[in-house]
């Protein structure tokens, strides 16, 4: 049983507080990603969770037991870095089983351990090497082994991926999962990477500037974020924001963009949004959800000349001028146009999101994704 | 078509290329040869000397560069057998390994301590360890005769035991701080998660990994110990207590006497060790003094 709790937790370094007082509950066996860009205190967070930094106020629990005063060594927790901190003059082994001596664990034990974890990750034809004779994925795989020998009640991973290349990257987030599915321990795994997040996490913890914006699976953050940082931070391309204006046409809610622009609001969203009508707005659509126009859609159309286009292989990203804002809609290969003519579009209001600017929170409304079930989602 | 006209040109290219290099070379190998001319001109002259008998040194008609045409053992014989040099070179030993002891047992902690923990006043310790190097020991030796002579340590080797600390210990721990410094923060971290306590730390992480810094540290301290002239020429003035480099100096240099034969095997068997220990750890040593460009 190895829950983590964090409550009420701050840290300072002198005057500039990096952690604001989060709250958070991780469950056993859980896999949870701190996401968030840098300088937002999730490394700190994590830091403070493995015992390497001092927690200004607040508790932090692992398995029941306050951990405040106790050293990293106590706390029964393994620790992965961005840079590997692998022992340069030890060998694979050496490094992987360097813990385990320290406690002074009988030798055969020792060596049953290391084997196991290095068959998990597959390096066991490595073990006689130094860390200079191994590839970048290579030195990540004997961290995570280091890790793993230990048997802790806790994985902490600091931007484990960040210092690989595009593919391995790739390569190692499917290893990363893998290896939790077959070792189940709790992890905190924290990442600028917000596909990482999104792939790895049971829940992701987005974070900004010392706080915690919004807890959720990877499925709520993208469709009902709360806010509209969560709203802008996860999604790749980003969410397209709009300033814009909600009108009461004729019984009829819709939103009103620059030039003349009207879109209409789906009706089962008029309840939670009629309390704003006539106030300026921010309308928040995915790239996914302006697609070219077709006619099996649904959604509201509207033509607008192509400013730039940005051919994927499997889509194609096709960015117009809205009012002098930029939108990113995201097209089928075949339906692009070229830059200067005149594109049709059409706008999936289904999921649009309505962000009052003063709070910078989503107007709460039922998630049309939800609401009509998968055939909603096709649309992207 | 085109690629063939294009071909001149670039062929013209590659051999400036060539000849730059070229000229890059042969001017590098023309300042080896006279930085090596210049170096290596003492240890001749000094090999020259060692080898030829008093008559040849003090003949007029002889060239004093160039080798004897007999070279003799005479004068490493008489330096062995009818001085107090093996005395010396023993002293010189015994008290360089002190001190190259005492200096590591000191400067490595010491340097682990300020270049790793964050306590209040390490910046400013680590630069007062700094300044006390900066005091050369032409003007320590006044005070230090008269501490040395409070303890009862004048005319004793363990004198210099005591002393020549005061000249390694600061700059060894200078250089191992910059060393520890560079080695990853992650690294204790990592071993703090591991389990170990700081003492595991400094013994089974830091001294392997910043192992070249230590055994440039090491030479360094040999090479101060070694060469030392000012304090055993003020605390030391019996043969017995005497080592290498004040030893020759008041033993074959008799009032306006130079046995010059004798002088220079001395030199010669002196600077051998320090030779030796260069030769063998010249690789640890520039990579210490390079710390951290070099580590993996």
């Amino acid at each position: 049983m190895a829950r983590v709790t964090l409550n009420k937790v701050v840290k300072k370094f002198d005057q500039t507080e990096a952690v604001r007082g989060i709250d958070l509950d991780i469950a056993d066996r859980e896999f949870v990603v701190l996401v968030g860009p840098s300088g937002c205190g999730k490394s700190t967070t994590l830091r403070m969770i493995a015992g390497l930094e001092e927690t200004t106020a607040g508790e932090i629990m692992i398995g029941g037991e306050i951990v405040n005063d106790l050293p990293p060594k106590d706390r029964d927790i393994a620790m992965v870095f961005q840079n590997y901190a692998l022992y340069p003059h030890m060998t694979v082994f050496e490094n992987m089983s360097f813990g385990l001596r320290l406690k002074k664990f009988p030798k055969a034990e020792i060596r049953q351990r290391v084997e196991r974890a290095a068959r998990i990750l597959d390096i066991i034809e490595l073990l006689d090497r130094r860390p200079r004779q191994l590839s970048g994925g290579q030195r990540q795989r004997v961290a995570m082994g280091r890790a793993i020998v230990r048997n802790p009640k806790v994985f902490l991973f600091d931007e484990p991926l960040s210092n690989l290349d595009a593919k391995l990257r790739v390569q190692m987030r499917t290893e990363i999962k893998k290896v939790h599915q077959q070792v189940r321990t709790t992890t905190v795994y924290v990442t600028h990477d917000q596909v990482e997040a999104m792939t790895l996490a049971d829940r992701v913890v987005v974070m900004n500037s010392g706080r915690i914006e919004q807890v959720g699976t990877p499925h709520e953050l993208y469709h009902s974020p709360k806010t509209r940082f969560v709203a802008g931070f996860i999604g790749s391309p980003a969410m397209n924001f709009l300033s814009c204006r909600l009108i009461d046409a004729a019984g009829a809610l819709a939103v009103q963009l620059g030039e003349g622009l009207t879109l209409p609001v789906p009706a089962e969203r008029s309840a939670a949004y009629r309390p704003y009508a006539g106030r300026a707005l921010v309308l928040g659509l995915r790239p996914e959800h302006i697609t070219e126009s077709r006619s099996y859609g649904t959604g509201a159309e509207f033509v607008l000349p192509v400013d730039v286009v940005e051919p994927m292989g499997m889509e194609t990203m096709v960015y117009v001028s809205v009012d002098g804002t930029e939108v990113c809609a995201r097209v089928s290969p075949e339906a692009a146009l070229a830059p200067g003519e005149r594109m049709r579009f059409m706008a999936d209001m289904r999921h649009m999101h309505l962000i009052d600017p003063d709070k910078e929170r989503v107007i709460e409304a039922p998630d049309a994704a939800r609401v009509n079930g998968a055939a909603a989602v096709t649309a992207a | 078509m085109s690629a063939i006209a294009a071909d001149p040109p670039r062929r013209r290219a590659v051999g400036s290329l060539r000849r730059n290099r070229r000229w890059a070379l042969v001017t590098s190998y023309v300042f080896l040869v006279l930085f090596a001319i210049f170096f290596l001109t003492p240890p001749y002259y000094q090999l020259v000397t060692a080898t030829k008998s008093s008559a040849e040194i003090s003949s007029q008609t002889t060239d004093p560069w160039l080798p004897s045409p007999s070279p003799t053992l005479e004068n490493i014989d008489a330096l062995w057998n009818k001085t107090d040099f093996p005395i010396y070179l023993r002293n010189t030993a015994l008290v360089t390994l002190c001190v190259v002891v005492i200096t590591m047992a000191i400067a490595v902690p010491a340097a682990f301590s300020l270049g790793r923990m964050k306590f209040w006043g390490s910046g400013i310790l680590a630069t007062g360890v700094f300044l006390t190097y900066l005091v050369p020991d032409s003007l320590l030796f006044l005070p230090l005769f008269k501490v040395v002579g409070n303890l009862g340590l004048l005319n004793s080797y363990w004198a210099l035991v005591l002393v020549y600390p005061t000249l390694t210990v600061p700059f060894c721990t200078w250089i191992m701080i910059g060393y520890f410094q560079s080695v990853p923060k992650e690294l204790d971290e990592a071993a703090l998660i591991d389990g170990a306590n700081h003492l595991q730390m400094l013994f089974k992480i830091f001294i392997p990994v910043a192992l070249p810094g230590l055994i440039a540290a090491t030479i360094f301290a040999f090479t101060v110990c070694w060469a030392a002239f000012v304090y055993p020429m003020a605390f030391i003035y019996s043969s017995d207590q005497q080592v290498l480099t004040a030893g020759t100096i008041t033993t074959l240099v008799k009032g306006d006497v130079y046995q010059w034969g004798m002088i220079m095997t001395a030199a010669l068997i002196a600077a051998a060790p320090p030779l030796v220990i260069y030769a063998f750890l010249m690789d640890y040593y520039i990579a210490g003094l390079t710390a951290g460009a070099t580590k993996g």
